[in-house]
């Protein structure tokens, strides 16, 4: 069964038209990388799946459980399935890095002050910033924040992982520690979709590339076959646009 | 006891209240004249006129209204002058205004970038000129609305002077309830009056404020 | 011009006793009227329409009237609806109303500065509404606008020396007491007001100090 199930998605922005019909199963276990220009709406499929954005038309399930956004309790059962990362990390600037990372397994799962924090420990180290636990978020580095916020998501045990152009804010040196983690995720087996501008990293780790335009999946294949042979002429366009 | 009428109150009370305006005025006005002294002063003087200015806005900005008043009040009966109610609150009220305003220009001007300052000097200005001709004018644009949100302060503080016998608005509301006993409409008028006053120009300082903002 | 501070001081107790009530009131005020200001401008920002409506009419009609007109109106206004308040309650009904409505503005202030990114995080990591408010926004919201606050809880204990006009046994209602005995009026209220200046000083220090520990959680 898939984690992910979406059917007939329509967004709306006032007149523009933003999702024209997306239909999408997300298998567990998947990588799912999702290209494409500034404004083809992948950034808003990704925020619809855990209703950060609301949609018109269609329908949406996660566990197949149907997101039902004027349902709080429903939305909040759902998004402990869903984590998200931020291009922005979005870290919480007045806690610590352990305190981050903690704060939502205590205030959502109840989990207590030892269980907590050596979960947030064991998270900290797998990302690598095992030694950062009483750092402050201003201390770290883009990339640090980064994986801070990755570990932070963890905390929740989600079934998917929604990575919205995380590393676009970071410095090009920074890059790489940050794909690095998302690597070893997707190797332990955690489902992910994720829009990215790395097409490296997409063709090595992902395996389907979702290349969508003008509000539709255009194109979606495994990585050899959509980089390797791209049928329409606006991925050829847009994969040559990238080259140069 | 005299009948008074709801009309009679409110008569009364915006009879009164022309004399909480006139004293704003008079505080606004003078202390408007002497914070700007004092600001020169501040910007132009060595450190001990600094810090003499420091000292002056703690001082007034750190104490009571209500003890300045008193202070006023009793101070100038010291100097074996005749004192009025009337005098010892126009002077405290310009006193306590000119701290509030001194510090308030200060903060407009520290914010006006030192490149300024610099292009001015090097244009072979001198100080009052580089203040005239470059400073002042753009620091005026940002101190207009926190001035303006100020001037309701200045209403607000006069209420004050009824403490000292001056009879404005609060302290006819007071008189009044005496003669009625009504102190629940007395003092619901007395208020809806001082927010009659201050409300429009609240709302002028804040859309000033806006204005500011939007043009940035 | 003669002065005799020592007629004053020799009062001491008064004035000691005086200045523990004007710093008790205070202490109250700042917690509930802070408390206050921190529920209202959550109300105001996320709440339904009719309750922004209602704490924005609050908060206007005490921002545009004097504090001792609130008092006035507390204090004598109110027994005609049969509620009878001893001094000391009704100085602290009034610090609170008044303090709350400024409060409210300055929270919210730093509220509207809060990063929408900040919010989105915290709900995809499923807190709930009252979670997010309270843990993820309030914190650094507050430490954003404590110094604004911190110069309100000031202005409002200065403010409170009206408090003795209505016979709360405070400072100004010390110093009062004091020159109705020896008519030294002007050494009595210059002591008083030295005083105010102590306790304001005094107040700022321990507000800076104690907004990161017990607050905002971050030094």
């Amino acid at each position: 069964m898939p984690v992910v199930e979406i059917r007939g998605l329509r967004k709306r922005f006032g007149s523009n038209e933003v999702l024209k019909g997306i239909d999408l199963d997300v298998e567990p276990g998947e990588v799912i990388a999702i290209i494409g220009k500034s404004g083809s709406g992948k950034s808003t499929l990704l925020r619809c799946i855990n209703g950060l954005e609301t949609f018109d038309e269609g329908s949406l399930t996660v566990d197949g459980k149907p997101l039902l956004h004027d349902d709080r309790a429903a939305m909040r059962a759902l998004r402990q399935r869903v984590g998200m990362i931020f291009q922005s990390f979005n870290l919480f600037p007045h806690l610590t890095v352990g305190g981050n990372v903690m704060l939502a397994p205590e205030l959502v799962k109840k989990r207590g002050q030892p269980a907590g924090a050596q979960q947030a420990r064991l998270l900290l180290a797998r990302v690598g910033l095992a030694e950062k636990f009483d750092a402050w978020p201003d201390q770290l580095s883009g990339g640090q924040q980064q994986r801070v916020a990755i570990a932070r998501s963890l905390a929740m045990e989600p079934a998917v992982m929604l990575c919205d152009e995380i590393t676009s804010a970071l410095d090009p040196e920074l890059v790489g520690e940050v794909l690095r983690v998302v690597e070893g995720l997707a190797k332990d087996g955690m489902t992910l979709l994720m829009v990215t501008h790395e097409m490296n990293f997409a063709r090595k780790v992902a395996s389907r590339v979702v290349f969508m335009h003008a509000g539709k999946i255009h194109e979606m294949a495994p990585p050899d076959e959509l980089f390797g042979a791209p049928k329409t002429p606006e991925l050829r366009q847009f994969l040559s646009a990238l080259h140069n | 006891m005299v009948d008074f009428t709801l009309w009679d109150i409110v008569r009364n009370l915006l009879l009164a209240a022309r004399w909480t305006v006139v004293l704003s005025l008079i505080a606004f006005v003078g202390g408007g004249l002497v914070g700007a002294a004092l600001l020169v002063l501040r910007l132009w003087g060595g450190r001990r006129s600094h810090a003499f200015v420091a000292g002056y806005v703690q001082l007034f900005q750190g104490t009571p209204l209500l003890m300045q008043l008193f202070l006023a009040y009793f101070g100038i009966a010291l100097f074996g002058i005749q004192t009025s109610p009337w005098f010892a609150a126009a002077l405290a009220l310009t006193l306590y205004t000119s701290a509030f305003l001194t510090e308030i220009w200060r903060g407009c001007v520290a914010s006006i970038p030192r490149g300024q300052w610099e292009a001015a000097v090097s244009l072979a200005l001198d100080f009052l000129e580089q203040l005239r001709y470059v400073i002042l004018p753009q620091a005026t644009r940002i101190a207009v609305p926190p001035t303006v949100g100020f001037l309701v302060q200045v209403i607000k503080g006069t209420a004050l002077a009824s403490v000292i016998g001056f009879v404005e608005l609060t302290k006819a509301g007071t008189m009044i309830t005496n003669a009625t006993f009504r102190p629940f409409t007395v003092y619901a008028c007395v208020a809806l009056m001082y927010f009659v006053l201050c409300f429009p120009i609240s709302a002028w300082a804040r859309s000033l404020e806006r204005k500011l903002h939007a043009r940035r | 011009m003669t002065f005799d501070f020592g007629a004053v001081l020799a009062q001491w107790p008064l004035l000691l006793r005086g200045a523990l009530v004007t710093i008790g009131l205070t202490a109250v005020s700042a917690l509930v009227g802070g408390a206050v200001g921190v529920a209202c401008a959550w109300a105001r920002s996320e709440g339904p329409g009719w309750l922004r409506w209602i704490v924005g009419t609050y908060v206007e009609l005490v921002r545009n009237t004097p504090f001792i007109v609130q008092l006035f109106f507390i204090f004598f206004g109110l027994p005609i609806l049969g509620v009878r308040l001893s001094p000391t309650f009704a100085s602290i009904l009034a610090m609170v109303v008044n303090l709350g409505a400024y409060a409210t503005e300055i929270v919210r202030a730093g509220l509207m500065a809060t990063p929408r990114g900040q919010i989105e995080a915290a709900e995809s990591l499923a807190l709930n509404r009252w979670h997010i408010y309270t843990r993820v926004v309030l914190p650094p919201a507050l430490r954003k606008v404590w110094p604004s606050l911190t110069s309100q809880i000031v202005i409002v204990m200065l403010g409170s020396a009206v408090c003795g006009q209505i016979s709360t046994e405070d400072l100004s209602f010390a110093a009062n007491l004091i020159q109705s005995r020896n008519f030294r009026a002007f050494e009595a209220y210059l002591i008083a007001t030295a005083i105010y200046l102590g306790l304001a000083i005094g107040l700022r220090r321990v507000l800076n100090w104690a907004g990161p520990r017990f607050l905002f959680g971050r030094l």
